[in-house]
């Protein structure tokens, strides 16, 4: 899933300290599960507003709504006939739907309240952590499942560097070495000697690298 | 001879090499370089010149080689995948070459959050391992990565380097030979202070017969203090500073620990010379260039063969 960090209120209250009354939009995605911008969250966010701008004796009002999706027009149409009557909308998807809505609102501020960090899993209750950065171009079945660009602090394709000790990253000591972590399963999995293999330049040209990426299925295509 | 470096003619004699390591200062004084390699003259066979160590922002790397190279050295120029993409760093290696730098040491380079621009914007588009085989491509095949012919091939000597103390111990030899199977003609080893650990990784090293594909220069820094030992035992990631090393700087006074320090130095060296695969030594001296010479003199590795 798409994992974020609510911005912090004072980042919010900024944006929105032009505007009186605003539409506050989760959504049930991804947001949802990794708990940062789905419906409950919606309602916390509108009630640390209200109250900051109701000492600052700067009321605001604040529609809370959640979407299905913000990442499809079908979904943000069902905010079409009451979105007009807003000064700004606050986005809590990621930057997806931030965008999404805006291109759906021409005439309007539509605001993000969330930074949107990364493509990741659920560790446990309360803790996500990276796993892809979607470069376009699956490299898993050469790493033994494990990616070094998304895990690796220098997305190192032959690594690990000098800095692994101890089975962690030298940029933050609770941080596994992705390249210990490949290693450790090719041995589980007694393929060792494919470590000793030269993985070449990688393609970034189907990455972020190569410009915005579009992806067409003609025959799903109406 | 693939190549006018001064290592390569050297090594290929059988002579024991040194070399030593010099930092471009922070700023444009080229004179700081000459200050600098004035303390390594008539010491060392081959001088490296660090790519913005530590991600702190220095005078480039190439730019210093140049003014050593002036002075009468035979640079070794460090360049990392940290800061530039490969179109960047083909390009500099040509430059390097077009201005007569002979030697080129390939790594990934420290993560900028350790530097003094951790915000800054990482490149690594290619890792040590496919500079090596870029280097070793644009000078035996005169092919750039991308497939074109180039005209005037780089001949650059081509190194790496390689910590024996890093975890996992096990891969440590295999990486190495990644290292020699993408080109690499010599190999600079992290410092050294756990000679038992270095030990059993150059009999490794020695079971595959990489030491007879790419010659070793073992790495030592003198330790100037008990301090400087636990710090960099304790804060420098991939450094192995066994506690005996520790006691023994602490056994003496403070103010003979530098005293101390070099002689542990000059024990080591003298320790490494004996290990069957060690072709030389890579004296880092980190900000305390001026103890070079009199390391390598107690050793017994001066004079130097002339350039």
């Amino acid at each position: 899933m798409i994992v974020g960090n609510r911005k912090p209120l004072e980042e919010i209250l900024e944006m929105i300290r032009p505007y009186r009354k605003i539409l506050l939009l989760g959504c049930r995605e991804c947001v949802t599960v990794c708990a940062v911008g789905g419906e409950r969250e919606v309602a916390v966010l509108a009630s640390e507003l209200k109250l900051v701008r109701a000492k600052q004796d700067q009321e605001i009002e604040i529609k809370e709504f959640a979407l299905e999706r913000q990442c499809d027009h079908e979904y943000i149409d069902q905010i079409k006939p009451f979105a007009g009557d807003y000064e700004a909308i606050v986005s809590m998807a990621c930057g997806a739907g931030v965008q999404y809505v805006a291109e759906n609102f021409p005439k309007m501020m539509v605001l993000p309240a969330v930074n949107t960090t990364f493509l990741g899993v659920t560790l446990e209750q309360g803790v996500w952590s990276e796993r892809c950065q979607g470069c376009g171009d699956c490299v898993l079945h050469l790493t033994a499942g494990v990616c070094p660009v998304a895990r690796c602090a220098k997305s190192l394709f032959n690594g690990p560097c000098g800095g692994s000790s101890n089975g962690k990253c030298e940029v933050d000591k609770d941080t596994n070495c992705a390249w210990q972590l490949i290693i450790d399963r090719l041995k589980e999995l007694g393929q060792l000697e494919r470590y000793e293999e030269i993985i070449p330049p990688k393609d970034w040209s189907t990455a972020r690298d190569g410009g915005p990426r579009v992806r067409i299925r003609e025959d799903l295509r109406l | 001879m693939k190549t006018k470096s001064n290592i390569e003619r050297l090594l290929e004699k059988g002579v024991f090499v040194v070399t030593s390591e010099c930092g471009p200062p922070r700023g444009a004084d080229p004179e700081a370089v000459r200050k600098k390699g004035n303390l390594l003259k008539g010491v060392v066979d081959a001088v490296n010149v660090t790519d913005n160590q530590t991600s702190v922002v220095r005078m480039s790397s190439l730019s210093s080689c140049l003014i050593l190279k002036e002075m009468g050295f035979d640079p070794i120029l460090q360049m990392v995948c940290r800061d530039r993409n490969r179109i960047a760093l083909q390009s500099d290696i040509l430059g390097a070459a077009a201005l007569g730098i002979n030697n080129i040491l390939c790594l990934s380079g420290d993560h900028q959050k350790f530097g003094d621009h951790p915000r800054a914007k990482n490149v690594f588009d290619i890792d040590s391992i496919q500079l090596i085989h870029t280097v070793k491509t644009l000078r035996d095949e005169g092919r750039l990565l991308g497939g074109d012919e180039i005209k005037g091939r780089p001949a650059l000597f081509i190194g790496a380097a390689e910590n024996p103390f890093a975890d996992p111990f096990e891969i440590r030899a295999l990486r190495l030979g990644k290292k020699v199977k993408a080109g690499c003609d010599f190999i600079q080893t992290q410092c050294i202070y756990n000679m038992e650990r270095f030990s059993r990784w150059m009999q490794m090293v020695r079971d595959r017969g990489l030491h007879e594909k790419c010659a070793i220069l073992a790495g030592v820094t003198p330790l100037k203090s008990a301090g400087m030992a636990r710090y960099m035992k304790t804060s420098v990631p991939g450094m192995d500073v066994p506690d005996s090393l520790i006691d023994r700087l602490k056994g003496v006074p403070k103010e003979k620990q530098a005293e101390e320090g070099i002689k542990i130095c000059v024990e080591m060296i003298q320790q490494l010379k004996e290990i069957p695969g060690v072709r030389g030594v890579h004296i880092m001296a980190i900000e305390w260039e001026e103890k070079v010479a009199e390391i390598a003199q107690a050793a017994g590795l001066l004079p130097r063969p002339q350039l």
